[in-house]
């Protein structure tokens, strides 16, 4: 029955990315893998079809050319029946706060690109009448911090869009996901001190993304559950308080 | 900067450390540094993968890049696992042509080492069975090599100890197997003599190699078990073991070391007692054959992580030798007799029997070739010298990715291409620009 099934991965040079995309590949689905570096995500494509003999194809495509995803969506092979984004870029916070160009970047990044993409996605899948969408979103966008609230506030506007847009599809019976992995450690992360039993690894984000979209029945999820009741006392501290914190 | 060390943890230095994401990023770091050596795994034992200055780390190299089922060819990026291309191509009936005696290496450490398996008499060493190959070059380009292009510099990078440039890419044959199993069969042999004989008597068998319990003196000096084993056809398997599965999983369980032990864990009398019982248990199964899991018979001592911290914090030293044929028995008596008399404990000691090598700084040549495991002391480093003048004197030599202390001058009388190798280096570059702790020491 799967056998016909297809994933777009949006972020196909991704350590999250690649993990997720074998996940899928392992069930038996179809991978189309999405990057503005081809030779990259090749070596991933290549990677995946040799171990799980799934067919795995490669799409150019650059998040902040929004101009260009009409024609690359009707480039596909095939519209998906799952879409994954897991576009994102850390990017430096105090670079931003003063280079408006570094800050619009990490904004369109981590907010426009993806989500205009998956809404237009969405649009097609209203048509057809299935498919589901995934969008990777980031506990720093539960609440502002000092040290990343460019990366924050745009995760957090992308959080806001998957949730209604999940609330305008779900009478339709169309699924959206929303994941904030916590820490992982990937090249986003590489060189930081994360703290071990806070911190997935990208196989682990793999696994609870394929399990959330395809087996589970949640909107939301925090890979590692610890995550969750982290964030309930961190949101809960008083602005007044808060403000004052060295985050 | 960071402290690294082999998996011998002796010697340990400090090193900048780069680790590129992509075989496309490792040129400009190339390029942009100098004393710089690849490092993939780190299971070599001494300081061969410790860079000068830089350390480039290979394991985010790790994907497989093509494979053709019908030739059993695949192409994979340096810094794989040969574990994880034993977990994705065992089930698919294809074996890796060549396996040292740990899965927690890399392609690009398995061709630098040239490292040879229990079929190094059948089948030479890994660097044969490698068709062709990527390297990232001292000057920041990459040169395609094989046996037909770029020729020297493919021989010389395998078995080159990464002082040629960054392996990237390499095409191999895989060879296929009917089934995961290993049709064993155990030889007791109650001295040297009866241990090089067994060797020699089952040099047609694909996997041959002696475990010595080098405790063992004067009449049964060098009493051994010899292990002798072919991949099980799916008849044997359907005899042996009716109803098995064709290609049974590996377990995953490990246990592990946790702390680091004390140094009289180790001792005379415990190792002896450990060779008794392993020597026992060998000796009860011998006679007939039986069937084992690949994973076992080739990696026994995977099983239990990080044992490597058995030895304590001062670390260990594995000495392996080679002796060419000729000089063998009398060469290997005096070996053993040395460390039997001086009782430096030891686990693991074994004998394997060699095909002819080739290659500049390849260590295989045709004979056998000796491996044990010694804690690090004072009074360690003086034996070893020892044992050394005796190798020099037989006609062999030492194991680049195994030694922490061998002088330039053993080093030298053991390998005769390593005026060409040097040339080599310079003409390309390498020359000071790629270097390890280990070319440091022995003026490579
Ligand atoms: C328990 C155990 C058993 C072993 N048994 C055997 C055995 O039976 N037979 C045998 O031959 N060896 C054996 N070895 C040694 C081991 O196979 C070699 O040291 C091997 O090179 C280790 O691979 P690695 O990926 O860990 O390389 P490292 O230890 O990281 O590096 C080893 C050498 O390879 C070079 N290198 C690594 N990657 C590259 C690259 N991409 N390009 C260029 N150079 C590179 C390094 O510079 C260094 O000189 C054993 C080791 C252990 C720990
Ligand atoms: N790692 C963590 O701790 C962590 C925590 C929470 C959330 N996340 C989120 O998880 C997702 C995946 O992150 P990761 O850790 O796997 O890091 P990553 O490897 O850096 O992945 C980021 C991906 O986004 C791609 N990308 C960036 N800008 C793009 C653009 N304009 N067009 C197309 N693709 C673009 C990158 O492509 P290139 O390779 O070409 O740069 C890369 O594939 C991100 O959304 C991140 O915010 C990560």
């Amino acid at each position: 029955m799967n056998a016909s099934r297809t994933l777009l991965l949006i972020g196909g040079t991704s350590d999250i990315g690649r993990a997720t995309a074998l996940c899928y590949a392992q069930a038996g689905w179809r991978v189309q893998l999405a990057a503005r570096r081809e030779e990259e995500a090749r070596r991933n494509a290549d990677d995946i079809a040799v171990r799980t003999g799934s067919e795995v194809t490669v799409h150019r495509l650059d998040v902040l050319e929004t101009g260009q995803f009409e024609s690359f969506i009707e480039g596909l092979p095939q519209l998906p029946d799952t879409v994954v984004c897991v576009v994102g870029e850390l990017g430096d916070q105090q670079r931003g706060q003063t280079d408006l160009a570094h800050a619009t970047q990490l904004l369109r990044t981590n907010f426009e690109g993806p989500a205009l993409l998956l809404g237009s996605f969405a649009e097609r899948f209203l048509e057809r009448g299935s498919g589901t969408l995934v969008g990777v979103s980031s506990v720093a966008g539960d609440r502002g911090r000092g040290s990343n609230y460019l990366y924050g506030a745009a995760k957090a506007g992308f959080t806001a869009f998957l949730s209604g847009l999940r609330n305008r599809l779900a009478p339709a019976g169309l699924r959206v996901i929303t994941v904030k992995p916590g820490f992982v450690r990937t090249q986003m992360t590489a060189g930081l001190k994360l703290p071990p039993v806070l911190t997935a690894q990208a196989e682990e984000v793999g696994r609870a993304i394929f399990a959330a979209a395809e087996t589970g029945k949640s909107d939301v999820i925090y890979v590692r559950p610890v995550w969750r009741p982290v964030m309930m006392i961190i949101g809960s501290i008083p602005e007044r308080i808060f403000k004052r914190l060295r985050l | 900067m960071t402290e690294l060390s082999g998996w011998g943890r002796y010697p340990r230095h400090p090193s900048d450390v780069l680790s590129p994401s992509s075989p496309s990023a490792v040129p400009p770091f190339i390029a942009s540094h100098t004393g710089l050596v690849s490092r993939g795994n780190g299971r070599a034992y001494g300081d061969a993968a410790i860079g000068e200055q830089v350390t480039l780390v290979t394991r985010r190299l790790d994907r497989i890049r093509a494979f053709d089922p019908a030739t059993g060819r695949i192409r994979v990026e340096a810094g794989l696992l040969l574990a994880d291309l034993l977990d994705v191509m065992v089930p698919k009936g294809f074996f890796p042509p060549v396996v040292p005696g740990t899965k927690f290496v890399t392609i690009g450490g398995m061709i630098a080492s040239d490292v040879h398996g229990k079929n190094h008499h059948r089948d030479g060493g890994f660097g044969d069975h490698v068709e062709s190959l990527t390297l990232a070059l001292p000057d920041g380009g990459v040169a395609a090599c094989s046996l037909t292009e770029n020729g020297d510099l493919f021989r010389a990078t395998i078995g080159g100890m990464g002082l040629t440039g960054t392996i990237l890419e390499a095409t191999l044959r895989l060879r296929p197997i009917e089934t995961g199993w290993m049709r064993q069969q155990t030889i007791v042999a109650s001295d040297l003599d009866a241990a090089l004989e067994a060797l020699r008597a089952t040099a047609d068998s694909t996997y041959s190699v002696a475990w010595i319990d080098c405790l063992a003196k004067g009449p049964s000096l060098g009493r051994s078990l010899i292990y002798a084993a072919e991949h099980a056809t799916h008849r044997e398997v359907d005899a042996l073991r009716p109803g098995a599965k064709a290609f049974p999983p590996s377990r995953s369980g490990r246990l592990s070391v946790p702390l680091d032990l004390p140094p009289f864990a180790l001792n005379r009398r415990s190792v002896a007692a450990f060779n008794e019982m392993y020597f026992r248990a060998g000796a009860l199964k011998a006679g007939y054959p039986f069937l084992v899991h690949w994973n076992p018979y080739f990696f026994p001592l995977d099983g239990i992580g990080d044992w490597n911290r058995i030895y304590g914090r001062r670390g260990f030293l594995q000495y392996q030798c080679v002796v060419p044929t000729a000089h063998a028995g009398p060469a290997l008596r005096s070996l053993l007799d040395r460390i039997s008399h001086r009782g430096f404990a030891s686990f693991l000691a074994v004998l394997k029997q060699m095909g002819p090598g080739h290659g500049d700084l390849s260590f295989p040549m045709e004979g056998f070739t000796l491996a044990l495991d010694l804690p690090v002391s004072e009074s360690v480093f003086p034996l070893l010298d020892e044992l050394d003048r005796i190798v020099v004197e037989a006609g062999g030599r030492l194991y680049l990715a195994k030694d922490a202390r061998q002088s330039p001058a053993t080093f030298e009388a053991g390998y005769s291409g390593l005026p060409r190798f040097r040339d080599l280096r310079r003409a390309i570059g390498a020359t000071g620009r790629i270097s390890s702790r280990l070319s440091a020491r022995l003026g490579i």
